[in-house]
């Protein structure tokens, strides 16, 4: 064969198999659409995404408690893993000796290897006890569901934020150094306000994590079908209603567990989209 | 870059390969799908334990899912067997047969360091639905009441509600009957009640949590939370075995015509004096 064809041949295999990947999510997109839409227009659209009543047997299906707790559970989540995540990586970028931070960022990363079964029972197990001793309410609450999510969102901040954060031109560094200014001095008003937008993508990416995240939200979260009324109050996600009810919807009910789908599917993609956004404006103005 | 190729090209062929291996599932010959409640799912591994250990050469996987998860695998003839830990509805009881294998008790439990002992069922049925918030109104302590539920669809949640919730509105709607069908609020559970999906959680939960109540199966119970007696009838095993304790339910097999040998054999096993002995021995009750 010749080495042309060859080329060409392994291109379009290549081709193929990226397709492929794409392929899968047009068809899960397309799935949960056909299953969710019809009946979020039977029901009323407002009527879904604004009543709190989800009653499965009677027919009722409002999942606004649980828009509003997955909202809740992420922005706590953001709270806690964006600036534990951030101040990992402006301390790995900046202050922290070349082998230290050889040795930490790995460890970092390998949050991300943990299953989320071993996140949410270390939750239940540690986690929900000292909240309800200590702050009262059950334990099981959207502060659990936060520290626990932070956590398994940090990886995604850290590492994302340390790549924007050396993105950013040696020279600028140097140049700061050379004016007089400290290493904060120019951490904060320099390196950070460079790396701002890719920060910021970090974060909106974590928070997709987080808002998806459904085993350790169920174990922690509490699950209950109310609006939250404090961090102490337990809470249901969009993930977790559909997690905990789908093994046995059937009918009606289970097309709404699939718009509940639709719903969370609209939210992560504006988040991704958001995310790429940010993240292309920066690569122009650097480009610039 | 050709090794990579050679690698990728292989590792898509061993995947072909596993995907269309007839023994790729189930191992050596065929083994019975048991699938369904969590309720049942402990006792009926250990039966196949024993069931193996019997040396037939017939294989049994039992897998959790739910009551109704298991009903849809058998009408879907993706599972031989359903396990199911509530009666059959009418639609289903035509659809299905079910084979009564044991009976097992809802035990109401709350935490050890609870100091009532006994509700009504009248009380059982207030607290859950949300009229009684305080230990203090049924002879406790002065602490908020917790509710822990199970989630919509399972099989205990579903014994629980018709012989708890529906229990006097059963009565009071025949008497109703001729009164043109009123139409009376629905029955619900309350909305703050939390909702975890298995026994095992509901257990957790519970031994954590002094202002806890929850139900669950009597034979899982295993003496690590306390069991409040029914109108007056502590479910010990004389009370159950003699049917005063009001909470009772079967635990059944459920079939789609005519059962496969194996199957079959499995069954039998189940209702022979070996089986039904270990149930007894881990707390359920003999249906001989």
């Amino acid at each position: 064969m010749k080495e042309a064809t060859k080329d060409t041949c392994i291109s379009l295999i290549l081709l193929a198999v990226a397709m492929s990947a794409i392929a899968g999510l047009a068809v899960i997109a397309a799935f949960i659409f056909r299953e969710g839409l019809p009946i979020m227009f039977k029901v009323g659209v407002r009527e879904f995404l604004f009543s709190s009543a989800w009653y499965p047997g009677e027919g009722r299906f409002g999942i606004f408690p649980m828009i509003i707790g997955s909202l809740a559970v992420t922005v706590g989540a953001m709270l806690i893993g964006g600036i534990l995540g951030l101040g990992c990586a402006i301390v790995l970028t900046q202050f922290c000796p070349r082998r230290l931070a050889d040795f930490l960022k790995p460890s970092i990363e390998l949050l991300a290897g943990i299953p989320s079964v071993v996140y949410g029972f270390i939750g239940v197990v540690i986690l929900v006890p000292l909240i309800a001793e200590y702050l009262g309410g059950p334990g099981l609450s959207v502060l659990a569901s936060s520290v626990v999510l932070g956590v398994m969102v940090l990886p995604t901040v850290t590492s994302i934020s340390i790549d924007a954060i050396q993105a950013v031109p040696r020279a600028y560094r140097e140049g700061s150094i050379a004016l007089g200014a400290t290493q904060w001095q120019t951490t904060h008003m320099v390196i950070l306000k460079a790396a701002w937008s890719g920060i910021i993508a970090a974060i909106i990416l974590g928070m997709g994590r987080a808002v998806g995240e459904t085993m350790a939200v169920i174990m922690v979260a509490g699950n209950t079908l109310d609006l939250p009324h404090s961090i102490l109050d337990p809470v249901r996600t969009l993930t977790s209603n559909i997690a905990l009810e789908m093994g046995y919807a059937a009918g009606d009910h289970r097309k709404a567990l699939f718009a509940t789908g639709v719903t969370l599917f609209v939210i992560i993609m504006a988040l991704n989209i958001l995310a790429l956004m940010v993240s292309r404006r920066r690569a122009r103005r650097v480009g610039a | 870059m050709k090794w990579i190729v050679g690698l990728f090209l292989a590792v898509a062929a061993a995947m072909l390969c596993v995907s269309f291996c007839p023994w790729g599932r189930g191992g050596r010959g065929h083994a019975i799908n048991c699938v369904g409640s969590t309720s049942v799912q402990p006792f009926a591994e250990m039966l196949s334990q024993e069931f193996d250990a019997l040396h037939t050469g017939q294989m049994v996987d039992v897998q959790g899912g739910g009551s109704t998860a298991g009903l849809q695998a058998v009408a879907e003839n993706i599972a031989e067997i359903g396990m199911c830990s509530r009666s059959l509805k009418d639609d289903e009881a035509r659809k299905f047969t079910g084979i009564p294998v044991a009976m097992d008790g809802l035990a109401i439990v709350v935490h050890k360091s609870n100091i009532v002992n006994g509700l009504t069922l009248d009380q059982i049925r207030a607290v859950f639905r949300g009229t009684i918030t305080n230990w203090r109104r049924v002879g406790g302590e002065d602490l908020p009441i917790r509710l822990i539920t199970r989630e919509e669809g399972s099989g205990t949640r579903e014994a629980f509600f018709k012989l708890v919730m529906e229990a006097k509105d059963k009565h009071a709607a025949t008497a109703l009957a001729g009164a043109a069908g009123k139409k009376r609020a629905p029955i619900r559970i309350y909305r703050k009640a939390m909702t975890q999906e298995s026994n095992g959680a509901v257990k957790e939960l519970v031994k954590h949590d002094r202002g806890a109540i929850g139900y669950m199966s009597l034979g899982l119970v295993k003496g690590e939370l306390k069991i409040l007696a029914v109108d007056g009838v502590y479910p010990s095993l004389e009370n159950v075995t003699g049917k005063r304790y009001p909470l009772m339910r079967p635990f059944l097999y459920v079939v789609k015509g005519k059962p496969s040998a194996g199957a079959q054999a499995f069954i039998d096993f189940t209702l022979s004096p070996a089986g039904q002995q270990l149930l007894v021995k881990e707390g359920l009750i003999s249906v001989r």
